[in-house]
């Protein structure tokens, strides 16, 4: 269990960490998601205890990591952003040499030998790490973390650098890896963190946006009464019919997407869930829906939302101008 | 610690510079002794030792200068600094292991007091004097190139520095002749390494240059162990 309270870290007047506080429980996945220089790799650093804050606490497993260090310590497996291998020794000599420096207790061999067929990389404990693909590197330095078999892995941005296929590997082990440790992992892929993580803490400029599941945050941010719709019949007269079912607000047409078939946002009163009605009186002028979707935001435009602040419903119209110029171009 | 000692040592033999500092001493001190003693035909070893002192103000900074500059760089001290080991174990890890190679080359000069001894009578106590002093005064140049190179990520920056550091060491005492105001000159000479170290290569065993060597080491590593850990602050 990791708990942080306020914890500020400040770069001469430069705040990196600005009051962070969250608590990561045991079997947890918890994904930092956030912009590059947000402070996640400072936070984990902090947490780590290559850092220290200015102010603040963090406990792991209960341990404060100023004032109990060493027994902190042990309880962390710790992947930093750029793996610290040592490239003149090979894997099994840096694994091992890891395994002394934590001072693990388990058997050696067939802990490491555990360790390599759960990454993957049984194949080449004996090559010089200078020598492996930046893949096999991210590999060691995922393996080291989980030498001693430690409660809390700290990963900063695992899937760096690897290929598709891996990605997918690195994932399954770390949710498999979630199981019975407690998981924080950064990234700013988000994606990534919405397939792996239970929870997001979404970090800007040194502060919590926002903490919660992936499926609460989206649905939060979600407008479940705003449609659209893609309507395969005349346009005007789609719109004069929509507007009359009751509880639509508004109506606008989008843009058109096929010949005669156009794309509508439409928006009704809050909790009012018009698809039946909608569906219905087009059916009976025979006019067909092509597609329907509420306009959920993706946790992409969540994630923007929030990092961006204000500025985000000017970079979506941006966006949304540039879109409609490609279709443009493209219809001549 | 052992963790930390164990591979120091190896990767001074696997980066090269374990045997490039060992070549260069043993070229030296073999070079010393051969226009001291062998070429004056005595059993005075003393030439020798005393220029020893000068070759080590270049060697040290070879030996010491990736121990933690190259850390940074690679940024290997993350796993340092992240595990659970404390940073005076840390630091003496590295010393020590600096000390493995260095001693190594100190005890080769033992094998020119054998060879001498076929010759003649070889006063075996001025020998481990002389062995005990050179031991000592690497053991503070160690310390200064460490710290030296705790506060740099480029190795060269590090032997230079550590070069410089060493030699201002050195020169002190010849800075402390020239300074007119006496309590000043004298405090100047109290810290030169060279007036510390001198007596040890006439026979002299004075305690208290025993002393200072090891109270500069322990100084020196100390600072080392407040560098890394102000970095941490900073």
């Amino acid at each position: 269990m990791i708990e942080v309270r306020n914890l500020v870290k400040t770069y001469g007047d430069k705040h990196a960490v600005a009051g962070i506080s969250f608590t990561a429980n045991d079997g947890e996945i918890l994904g930092f998601l956030g912009p590059n220089g947000a402070g996640k790799s400072t936070t984990m650093n902090i947490l780590t205890g290559y850092l220290s804050s200015t102010s603040g606490e963090a406990y792991i497993n209960g341990h404060d990591i100023l004032e109990d260090p060493i027994a902190a310590k042990k309880e962390i497996g710790y992947l930093p952003e750029f793996p610290p291998l040592y490239l003149d020794m090979t894997v099994r000599e840096y694994l091992c040499f890891v395994y002394e420096l934590r001072g693990c207790r388990l058997p050696r061999n067939t802990h490491l030998k555990e360790i390599c067929e759960l990454v993957k990389m049984d194949n080449v404990i004996d090559r010089r790490i200078n020598n492996l693909s930046k893949g096999y590197k991210q590999r060691v330095g995922l393996a080291q973390a989980l030498v001693g078999n430690p409660n809390v892995l700290i990963l900063d941005e695992p899937t760096v650098g690897l290929d598709p296929k891996q990605i997918i590997e690195i994932r399954t082990l770390i949710k498999k890896l979630g199981k019975n440790h407690t998981v924080i992992l950064s990234s700013h892929i988000l994606s990534e963190v919405q397939a792996v993580c239970d929870r997001i803490v979404v970090i800007n400029q040194g502060k919590i946006v926002a903490d919660d599941t992936a499926d609460n945050l989206s649905r939060e941010l979600t407008a479940d009464h705003k449609l659209i719709a893609r309507i395969d019949g005349p346009k005007d007269e789609v719109i004069k019919l929509v507007q009359t079912i009751p509880g639509v607000v508004s109506i606008v047409a989008d843009m058109q997407r096929e010949r005669g078939v156009w794309e509508y946002n439409i928006e009704a009163v809050e909790g009012t869930d018009i698809r039946r009605e909608l569906n219905r009186r087009l059916m009976s002028r025979n006019w067909y829906i092509l597609g329907l979707r509420s306009s959920e935001l993706s946790l992409e435009d969540i994630f923007l939302k929030l990092t961006m602040g204000e500025s985000v419903n000017e970079f979506l119209a941006d966006k949304a101008d540039d879109l409609a110029e490609h279709y443009e171009e493209a219809e001549k | 610690m052992s963790a930390i000692l164990k591979r120091e040592t190896r990767a001074y033999f696997d980066s090269l510079i374990g045997y490039i500092f060992l070549t260069a001493f043993f070229a030296g001190s073999g070079i010393l002794f051969g226009v001291t003693s062998l070429q004056y035909g005595s059993t005075d070893m003393s030439g020798m030792y005393s220029g020893l002192f000068f070759i080590l103000l270049v060697l040290i900074p070879i030996l010491t200068m990736r121990t933690l500059s190259e850390e940074k760089r690679q940024k290997t001290d993350q796993l340092l600094l992240t595990a659970p080991i404390s940073l005076t174990s840390l630091v003496l890890g590295k010393f020590f292991a600096a000390m493995i190679i260095y001693s190594i080359g100190v005890c080769m000069t033992l094998v020119y007091a054998v060879v001498i001894s076929f010759f003649g009578a070889v006063s075996w106590l001025t020998v481990v004097g002389n062995v005990v002093g050179l031991l000592l005064l690497g053991a503070a140049y160690i310390a200064v190139g460490m710290l030296i190179s705790s506060l740099t990520e480029n190795q060269v920056i590090a032997a230079i520095g550590g070069f410089a550091a060493t030699l201002l060491l050195y020169l002190i005492g010849t800075v402390a002749e020239i300074i007119p105001v006496q309590w000043i000159s004298k405090i100047l000479s109290e810290l030169s390494f060279a007036t510390r170290y001198n007596p040890f290569t006439y026979g002299v065993f004075d305690f208290s240059n025993v002393l200072f060597f090891i109270s500069a080491t322990v100084i020196f590593i100390f600072m080392t162990i407040r560098v890394l850990e102000r970095r941490r602050w900073s």
